[in-house]
């Protein structure tokens, strides 16, 4: 069984639809990118997958044994982030909390998870650095430590590189790359399909209904894929 | 000045009004940090208002303050920090509607049905609590540690739930913690805080115990944890000094301990700027 499987689902707010007809599965291993314009729907899907609304209409089911509630998220920063006093070590910790249950500390072996994730993604050495006094990629690294700790199997980013300089995405997207090659599925929410095309295996692209799913290699041949790079300039 | 202050503390209502301004400084603090992060600076403000409000109604009707009171800001404070990030007025806006308009009708009903012959002195004390630290009775001072207690337990049980809410409230739903659930519990206990607080050092006093020690301790400390306990010091430091400098000079208590708190402020940023430079 896949790993999420989506079938005719219709999402919106206060139950006026704005994306419908989504029929599409996830498998362990895979890097999906969900591309369209604003307004599109890619948010809205990406908050049902994590449980923050509800679908309107149709089924999403969970396979492999993936709660919801262990899905890695690396959200959009928020105006309170960024004059927020945490440390480094501090925030990404606190990804653990979905392991603790009603416990009110961490575990050691929480610690040293969290501890492996900062090594991983090379901010240990920044582990007890003020995080509103880091550069843009070194914060989305830490949120992206913290999503690591949060789960096991997938992890879900919602524009990880809104805001960056080219060099930095460039390095942000081959450590997601990176991750996906160890084995925890990618669900990547983007505008840049350049990227989406060089990195993902597979690609949604929706604009209030699915108008293309499939793998990377066959979106490249595609109409859609044609139309939205050719004259690139809708996108940007 | 040390045989003043020992002559002074031989009084049971000045002990009193230490240990009651010490613990509800200690709570306040704790409480703020949270607050002031989640831009929630005005909350105090604004359920002082509430409770004065309701305090004002529980009067004109007969009622003991309390009963009335306590309720009624809970409801309002669940309310203002609960549920609000669904609703169409915002944060700030929601605030400040609910803290005027709380006071307005609060001090309309107490001039229409008047029960005392001196209405603006009750409501200038209720305010500004100008003399109602000095005049605890035991019971208050018990209250006051009961509610320590509880307040100082609630933080180390969820202290890093607290985090992850204050932080980074979507993430900490998205992988399955009860945001909904501590936002409210957030508030529950801020309410109780500034409703008994209120009674006991008024209304003034409570909101700026919130906000002060917080920012100072931001603009120093660079982690969670030592921005909530130096807060907590610089607090309850502030409290004491506040208390003894009234004591001395004769000074409003409630208004003596936020000046020290505001010179706190200003010391504490100089020292964020230089350390910085350095």
């Amino acid at each position: 069984m896949a790993l999420i499987n989506i079938s005719d689902v219709a999402l919106g707010y206060e139950g006026k639809p704005i994306v419908t007809e989504l029929n599409f599965s996830v498998n362990k291993g895979d890097y999906l990118c969900i591309v369209g314009e604003n307004g599109s729907g890619k948010s809205t899907l990406m908050k049902t997958l994590l449980g923050q609304k509800h679908v309107i209409s149709g089924k999403i089911e969970f396979g492999e044994g993936l709660k919801q509630t262990e899905i890695g998220y690396l959200p959009q920063q928020t105006e309170v982030q960024r004059d927020f006093p945490a440390s480094v070590k501090e925030i990404v910790l606190s990804g653990c909390l979905n392991g603790c249950g009603l416990k009110p500390f961490y575990s050691k072996s929480q610690k040293t998870a969290a501890f492996r994730n900062m090594e991983k993604l090379g901010i240990a050495d920044l582990a007890n650095k003020c995080y509103r006094e880091l550069s843009g990629g070194q914060q989305q690294r830490v949120l992206l430590a913290r999503a690591l700790c949060a789960t096991k199997k997938l992890i879900i980013l919602d524009e990880p590189v809104a805001g960056l300089d080219p060099v930095v995405t460039q390095n942000l997207y081959k450590l997601i790359k990176e991750i996906n090659n160890e084995g925890i599925t990618v669900i990547m929410v983007s505008h840049d399909i350049d990227a989406a095309v060089e990195y993902a295996s597979h690609i949604l692209h929706i604009c209030h209904k699915p108008l293309f799913f499939g793998t990377k290699e066959e979106y490249v041949n595609s109409d859609v894929c044609c139309l939205f790079t050719s004259n690139g300039g809708d996108e940007k | 000045m040390i045989e003043t202050l020992t002559s002074y503390f031989s009084y049971t209502f000045v002990k009193y009004a230490l240990i009651a301004g010490v613990l509800i400084a200690l709570c306040a603090a704790l409480l703020g940090v949270s607050l002031v992060l989640k831009r929630y600076s005005m909350i105090g403000d604004g359920l002082s208002h509430v409770a004065f409000g309701a305090i004002a109604v529980a009067t004109v009707c007969g009622a003991a303050p309390m009963t009335v009171a306590l309720p009624i800001t809970i409801v309002a404070a669940i309310i203002l920090l609960g549920i609000n990030s669904s609703k169409k007025i915002k944060g700030d806006a929601a605030i400040a509607m609910i803290s005027v308009g709380a006071l307005a009708l609060g001090y309309l009903l107490l001039n229409i049905f008047s029960a005392s012959s001196n209405v603006s002195g009750d409501v200038c004390t209720t305010l500004f609590g100008s003399t109602s630290i000095l005049t605890l009775s035991q019971t208050d001072v018990i209250l006051c540690l009961a509610l320590t207690a509880v307040v100082i337990l609630v933080f180390v049980l969820f202290y890093h739930k607290i985090f992850a809410v204050t932080f980074d409230e979507n993430f900490a739903s998205a992988t399955g913690t009860n945001t909904k659930a501590y936002n409210i519990m957030i508030a529950v206990v801020t309410a109780v805080v500034i409703v008994l607080a209120m009674n006991l050092v008024g209304a003034l006093l409570i909101s700026a115990l919130i906000i002060f020690p917080a920012l100072s301790a931001m603009r120093i400390f660079k982690n969670f944890f030592s921005v909530i306990i130096s807060s907590a010091i610089i607090s309850v430091f502030c409290a004491v000094a506040g208390i003894f400098i009234a004591i001395i000079y004769s000074t409003p208590v409630g208004s003596t301990i936020v000046a020290a708190d505001i010179a706190m402020f200003i010391l504490c940023s100089l020292i964020g700027k230089i350390t910085k430079r350095a």
